[in-house]
């Protein structure tokens, strides 16, 4: 019976039935998992008190406390991806709705998330009062707010992008938009979103540790996590406690990055169209989930469950009444779209302007455009001397495929480890050497983003022609020449690329890091990123609204007139055909 | 002729079309029309060939009787009643196989039977025997990456036969797959069908292969002009299997070249001769033009060819041999009549000469010839900055025809003009010029 031959050829597949030793480290890894979700998830639901008691720094506890971090960011990950598929879908389905949805994400990308994080902690503790569920809702939503965009944008790429045979196809087969979704549009869109979804969470840890402990006006609250900690041990000037909360986060994302994405990255591999020359990504994890036969076997109902779903019928759409089709697709239901939208956007400036400028006046605001100028001063400065090191570094590594393989990964990893966790280590050299708050905090912002910088020009060099490179050797093109007329053209729209995530993390990076604490000792530069900070300590929201407004302006604006173009450019002179 | 296919014709009509057309999806004007007046009838057990070439609007055509785009005007009946979207008892097989490449063969093939509400037993049975049937026993379970192009088609046919349709629509098939595995295709599928054992009452092939439209179909109905309309019927008598090297078979297809040279008459001429600035022209590499040119003055040709004969010669579809034929004949550097093709006097010169006249020629040709090249020309030289936008001249085109045409044709003035030196194109700031590169 020919339902029974293995899935694929190639492959060594071990006899069914019998379990393996594979079998039981999977079955064990599984449990644990499951044990752990439960044990952490009990906890949210303790009174405030209890719940968010006092955090000690014995480092026995970082345990517990990372498996919290962890869980935030799961609970964070699963609304993300509900979150782009409603929109994914909403955006590349109606045109009047994509309208709105995308300069609006595109708003959203570049809104200082830790801006955010005073308004919604107010709120979500109102929602759920005495409760630590409010709070890591609202640490839970500010680590959303970091992720979820970029998702939804390639979710809202891919159905856009599809091929128009399989699109015909579906038509003609008449699968219907429930099935379509799961047979085409979802699986369709994986390789990207897995992406996405891993550079986002990389992104993200930054923001747990931020958002664990937060502090608006007169409220402080502590979550149990390693940001927590880390906060606690700054104010206590405990550097060794700083040190453990490290090598936490290193085992922490070392995990994730082993059980989870490279597993999703090697098995979302499944869905790419294109078959590629280049050596698909391997993950040992998953190599284990799918030798372990046994295993496979308990999951079976699991995904029969989930085929199930995804091949329900759901009833013929019911046809609107032709009056209605046709006063829908009006032109003046076009115009009415339009109205609307005019008006909710007169509104909420209005209501906007009388919010801020309640306590505001205009000298304020163009005061807060001159801070803000400062911290683009500074994210220029340093995307520049970050480039002029890690371009070299990068091609120099790119160029030698063994060196590369082993550091893309290395890289990967260091642009996910939150930086923040290291400033205590710069600001104790600060206060030792009395130096100028002004430009040594400055480094603090690049960081953590510079590590993308050098992950694009290692791709983008490994991506580069190596016939091109052999024509440049043989023709003899070397030193200055070669870096202006061989690989700099090459590598920059990867360049490009890296450059803008790394100036938007800078950018958000800024209001952590203009300000800094070392137990009593406070550390200010004068920037837009020290403005917001400020006013969230004070629990002044107009003016965190007017920090956080102007600097979404300034990274619109700069991606705008400066990297977009810049992107365009470089990529069209890289088209061959 | 009309009444002698009706009286031939096997069975009852299942699709019938009157009057139909078609625009562009994406043309500035909206009464640009890539079909016009359009009428054809599919019977109960006929294969029925739609044969012509790329932009001539056959795919425009299977597309509307597929059900997924409707058409601007005109009437489509399926089995009598108005064709609404996709129906029942149409499939359709497509020329890049469409496979998911997340599915194995299996769940591909049964994907159609799951919204038919076919239960999953009786899903798995009829999937089988439809794999079975296509020669992919043994395959079940492998995923379409695995498979080479043959193989892969195999499962595009499976998907469709697995329906039980009334009518097949097949998009040019057999375009994607080299000579020898699209030929095997070919014979299994029509031996099937001679044999009685595809589940389908009739199939409509769409090709741009005459050799393969004579191989396979009952009625070949050549889709030309523009816009599109069915400008000839051809019925083929020969019995099952056909035999390409027969007397019979080789007429056949010597008529049909001599029918899309000149379809009917000269209201129907190709646009090469109107000459005016609805002139589309396609893509067509100055290198190839001139080995073309060669090739044609050489022996054994010594400047006049068949064009089946040269076509054999140089392993080429109509798609491509028909672009180059006509550039020629727009160029006047050849001369195509009824299935033949002449080299001309400036044609005999240009083969004669080197590099620089070889440039010379063509310009003057170009110039003599070619509307919008004459038009790019005289602004350039009238302009004092001797410099003009690509916008100025692709708007002016798009008045005649669709936005791609216009790029297209755009991208081969480009590179014309710039093989003839007559201007020069800057991409990036896309603008036309009369600078010399130093």
């Amino acid at each position: 019976m020919p339902a029974h031959r293995p899935a694929s050829f190639g492959k060594l597949t071990l006899l069914p039935v019998a379990p393996s030793v594979w079998d039981a480290v999977v079955f064990a890894l599984v449990l644990g998992v499951l044990a752990l979700v439960a044990f952490g998830g009990r906890e949210t639901l303790q009174p405030l008190a209890v719940g968010a008691g006092p955090i000690s720094l014995d480092p026995a506890v970082l345990p517990h406390y990372a498996l919290r971090t962890t869980l935030r960011m799961l609970a964070a990950m699963a609304a993300s991806l509900v979150f782009t598929f409603a929109f994914g879908a909403l955006a590349a389905k109606s045109r009047r709705a994509e309208m709105v949805l995308i300069p609006m994400l595109d708003v959203l990308q570049s809104v200082p998330v830790l801006g955010f994080l005073s308004f919604t902690v107010t709120g979500f503790m109102a929602l759920f009062p005495g409760q630590v569920l409010g709070v890591e809702l609202a640490a839970i939503f500010a680590i959303f707010t970091s992720q979820a965009w970029n998702m939804a944008y390639s979710f809202y790429h891919s159905t856009k992008t599809l091929p128009r045979d399989l699109k015909d196809l579906s038509d003609s087969l008449r699968l219907g938009a429930w099935r379509r979704f799961w047979t085409l549009e979802a699986p369709y869109a994986a390789p990207g979103l897995v992406w996405n979804a891993m550079i986002s969470m990389s992104g993200a840890w930054f923001f747990v540790v931020a958002s664990e402990a937060i502090s608006v006006g007169p409220t402080t609250v502590s979550l149990p996590g390693v940001g927590s900690y880390v906060a606690l041990a700054i104010a206590q000037h405990d550097l060794k406690a700083v040190g453990w909360a490290v090598l936490t986060m290193l085992a922490v994302i070392l995990l994730y990055d082993q059980l989870m994405f490279r597993p999703l990255v090697a098995w979302a591999e499944k869905f790419r169209l294109d078959v590629s020359d280049a050596e698909p990504p391997r993950s040992w994890a998953l190599d284990l989930f799918q030798r372990a036969d046994f295993l496979r076997g308990l999951f079976r109902p699991v995904a029969d469950i989930l085929s199930s779903v995804a091949s329900v019928r759901m009833g013929k759409p019911i046809a609107a009444p032709p009056a209605l089709t046709r006063a829908w697709r009006s032109p003046w239901t076009e115009r009415a779209w339009y109205v609307v939208l005019i008006a909710i956007a007169v509104i909420a400036a209005w209501r906007a302007i009388a919010f801020i400028g309640g306590a505001v006046g205009l000298a304020e605001v163009l005061h807060v455009f001159v801070l803000g100028f400062y911290t683009l001063a500074r994210v220029a400065v340093l995307i520049a001397i970050a480039s002029l090191i890690w371009v070299p570094a990068g091609v120099w590594i790119g160029l030698r495929p063994r060196w590369a393989e082993r550091l893309q990964p290395v890289t990967q990893f260091l642009a996910a480890f939150p930086s923040n966790l290291l400033f205590p280590a710069v600001v104790v050299l600060i206060v030792r050497f009395d130096l100028t708050p002004d430009i040594w905090l400055s480094p603090l912002m690049i960081l953590g983003a510079q590590w993308y910088l050098l992950f694009n020009v290692i791709a983008g060099t490994r991506a580069f022609p190596h016939d091109l490179l052999e024509a440049a050797a043989s023709m003899r093109v070397k030193g200055w020449g070669w870096w202006r007329r061989v690989i700099l053209p090459g590598i920059m729209p990867s360049y490009v690329t890296g450059a803008i995530t790394a100036s938007g993390g800078a950018w958000n990076a800024a209001i952590v890091a203009e300000v800094a604490n070392w137990g009593d000792t406070k550390l200010t530069a004068h920037g837009l990123g020290a403005y917001i900070a400020e006013h969230t300590k004070d629990g002044d929201l107009r003016r965190v609204v007017l920090g956080v407004a102007v600097m979404a302006v300034y990274v619109v604006l700069v991606n705008r007139l400066f990297w977009e173009p810049l992107f365009m450019r470089a990529a069209r002179m890289l088209r061959a055909d | 002729m009309a009444t002698a296919v009706a009286a031939r014709a096997k069975g009852k009509p299942l699709l019938e079309i009157k009057g139909l057309s078609q625009t562009y999806a994406k043309a500035a004007a909206d009464d640009l029309l890539v079909l016009e007046g359009v009428d054809l009838t599919v019977r109960d057990g006929e294969i029925v060939g739609l044969l012509g070439r790329s932009g001539v609007g056959k795919s425009s055509l299977l597309r509307i009787i597929a059900g997924l785009t409707r058409p601007k005007s005109g009437e489509v009946r399926w089995r009598g009643r108005p064709l609404a979207g996709p129906s029942e008892g149409i499939a359709m097989v497509f020329q890049s196989f469409a496979l998911f490449p997340w599915l194995t063969v299996l769940e591909n093939v049964e994907l159609g039977l799951e919204p038919l509400g076919v239960n999953s037993a009786e899903r798995r049975s009829r999937s089988l025997q439809a794999i079975d049937l296509i020669g992919l026993d043994g395959f079940e379970n492998a995923y379409p990456k695995e498979l080479s192009g043959g193989m892969r088609q195999r499962v595009g046919f499976a998907r469709g036969l697995v329906m039980q349709p009334e009518l097949l629509l097949m998009d040019e098939p057999f375009s994607a797959l080299d000579v020898l595995t699209a030929e095997t295709l070919r014979t299994d599928l029509i031996e099937l069908w001679s044999e009685g054992k595809l589940p389908l009452r009739s199939l409509l092939l769409v090709s741009h292969s005459i050799e393969e439209a004579v191989l396979m179909c009952d009625r070949i109905l050549l889709i030309a002009g523009n816009p599109g309309k069915v400008a000839a019927e051809i019925p083929i008598d020969l019995p099952h299997p056909r035999n390409r090297n027969d007397e019979a078979f080789r007429e056949l297809v010597d008529k049909v070249y001599g029918r899309m040279t000149n379809p009917s008459g000269p209201a129907d001429k190709p646009k090469a001769q109107s000459a005016g600035m609805d002139l589309v022209l396609s893509e067509v590499s100055t290198n190839t033009l001139a080995g073309f040119l060669e090739t044609l003055a050489a022996e054994p040709f010594k400047g006049k060819a068949d064009l089946p004969e040269i076509a054999d010669e140089l392993t080429m579809e109509i798609d491509e041999l028909f672009p180059i034929a006509e550039t020629l004949a727009l160029l006047k550097l050849a001369e195509v009549d009824r299935g033949d093709i002449r080299i001309t006097a400036p044609g005999r010169r240009f083969v004669e000469s080197d590099v620089d006249a070889r440039k010379k020629i063509f310009a003057e040709q170009l110039l003599a010839t070619v509307p919008i090249v004459a038009l790019i020309r005289r602004v350039l030289d009238e302009r004092p900055s001797h410099r003009a936008p690509y916008r100025r001249f692709s708007e002016e085109l798009e008045d005649f025809m669709s936005e791609e045409f216009a790029e297209e044709t755009l991208a081969s003035v480009v590179s014309w003009g710039r093989y003839a030196e007559l201007f020069s194109y800057d991409e990036q700031a896309q603008a036309f010029s009369l600078e010399d590169p130093e």
